[in-house]
């Protein structure tokens, strides 16, 4: 089995920016990651809140720089999908598709995954119409018309995005006004191809092979409608990926991993980081400073680990 | 090296519809990262499989009326043809580990 100091599971903006701080301290880190190096925030088109960044920078640019400076620093990057956490006295091993890995010290950074909408048809058109990724699949509606469901940050930024390609967007949402940021809000109220439908929710998708038409719901007066339509894009929030964990992790009832201020979970030598956590607020920003925060502590909880042994 | 071969509009038909060997086409796309995350993953799979399995691959973002034509709109998506009929696909979030299963489905190993 190999061993490490330091191993993060997830290659997000938290998991790769805990790393960097844990190669910096000469530690020996891996980085385990199932997917592309990013996580959320490489399907995120632009992301314009990070700071240093005056115009802006697209997600997979961002991911891709914060992946190579942590390899710069020396931290080692596998491409595995993590299958379980085992403690085991003062070791934590992280079983992967790939052989099992031994640490003293475990970030978890797995991130959250879109949530589904829940409404039939969904799975159906999963990929036929139906989409959770903007910046993938924007370029397949060209001159048609799609809609967007949600109402917060996500939600409206992709709907912004998706406005350069499709003939009109429709922003569905289920209450009457938005969460996202004004700057976005003003952007999407001045969009001459961005429509907002508000107190509206999506009963049901329809189509043939792909999406043909939605079925919308006013919620308050419970009149229904059918509106044709090409692509359905949903950003009705997110859900923690902590299916791999077995439930040995303390989470809140929605599944979130609860943290002390230094991204410590319940169990001595875990943390976890980014929006796998407990917080309020989840943005590029705050996954980095909880990696951050997380390493340093480590740092100091290996320190102490050599000293009392 | 045994990349993957890359096919348009026009060599469509030719290199995967009439192939003898069964086809694995990679939709991608340059700005669909888990795409471009997969892709050396890929590569070391055509490799192994060379002869067996044919692998193709499709840039989405210079064929997008071919990819919507094979009902593309997602990606990634992976098709795979056997005698030029789709025989199976995966879509959404998948690895280097469906990949194979489905290849190995598709040349009945086990």
């Amino acid at each position: 089995m190999q061993e490490y100091d330091i191993i993060v599971v997830g290659a997000g903006p938290a998991g790769l920016t805990a790393a960097i701080y844990g190669a910096r301290s000469k530690r020996k880190t891996l980085i385990i990651e199932k997917l592309a190096a990013g996580g959320q925030a490489a399907t995120t088109e632009e992301i314009e809140n990070y700071p240093g960044f005056p115009k802006g920078i697209t997600g997979p640019e961002l991911a891709a720089m914060m992946a190579e400076q942590a390899k710069h620093f020396g931290a080692e990057l596998l491409a595995a999908k993590v299958q379980g956490l085992v403690i085991d006295g003062a070791r934590r091993i992280v079983k992967t598709n790939k052989g099992d890995f031994r640490a003293p010290v475990v970030i978890i950074a797995s991130g959250a995954a879109p949530k589904l909408l829940g409404c039939p048809g969904e799975l159906k058109f999963r990929s036929r119409g139906v989409s959770y990724c903007a910046t993938c699949d924007a370029a397949f509606y060209e001159e048609a018309q799609v809609m967007v469901v949600g109402g917060g940050d996500a939600a409206v930024e992709e709907a912004l995005y998706l406005t350069k390609f499709a003939d009109k967007v429709t922003l569905v949402h289920r209450r009457d006004s938005l969460r996202a940021a004004k700057i976005a809000q003003e952007r999407a109220k001045d969009n001459p191809k961005l429509e907002i439908v508000w107190n509206t929710v999506v009963e049901e998708i329809e189509g043939g092979d792909m999406v043909e038409k939605v079925v919308l719901k006013d919620v308050v007066s419970g009149g229904k409608r059918t509106v044709p339509i090409d692509g359905v894009f949903i950003y009705v929030g997110t859900e923690p990926n902590t299916d791999w964990l077995g439930g040995f992790v303390e989470t809140d009832g929605q599944g979130y991993i609860l943290t002390d201020e230094n991204m410590r979970t319940n169990l001595p030598g875990v943390y976890a980081v980014g929006d796998i956590r407990k917080k309020p607020l989840r943005q590029v920003i705050t996954a980095a400073a909880d990696g951050a925060v997380a390493a340093v502590h480590a740092e100091k909880y290996l320190e102490d680990q050599l000293h009392s042994v | 090296m045994a990349g993957l071969i890359e096919v348009n509009k026009d060599n469509f038909d030719q290199e995967v519809k009439e192939a003898n060997l069964p086809v694995l086409v990679d939709f991608w796309g340059p700005k669909c990262v888990p795409c471009m995350g997969l892709m050396p993953a890929v590569e070391e799979i055509a490799a192994r499989y060379a002869g067996k399995m044919k692998f193709c691959k499709v840039n989405t973002a210079e064929n997008r009326r071919l990819a919507i034509q094979q009902k593309v709109l997602s990606l990634p998506t992976f098709l795979f043809y056997k005698n030029g009929e789709l025989a199976d696909q995966l879509q959404g979030e998948f690895g280097p580990e469906e990949i194979e299963a489905k290849i190995k489905a598709m040349l009945g190993l086990n």
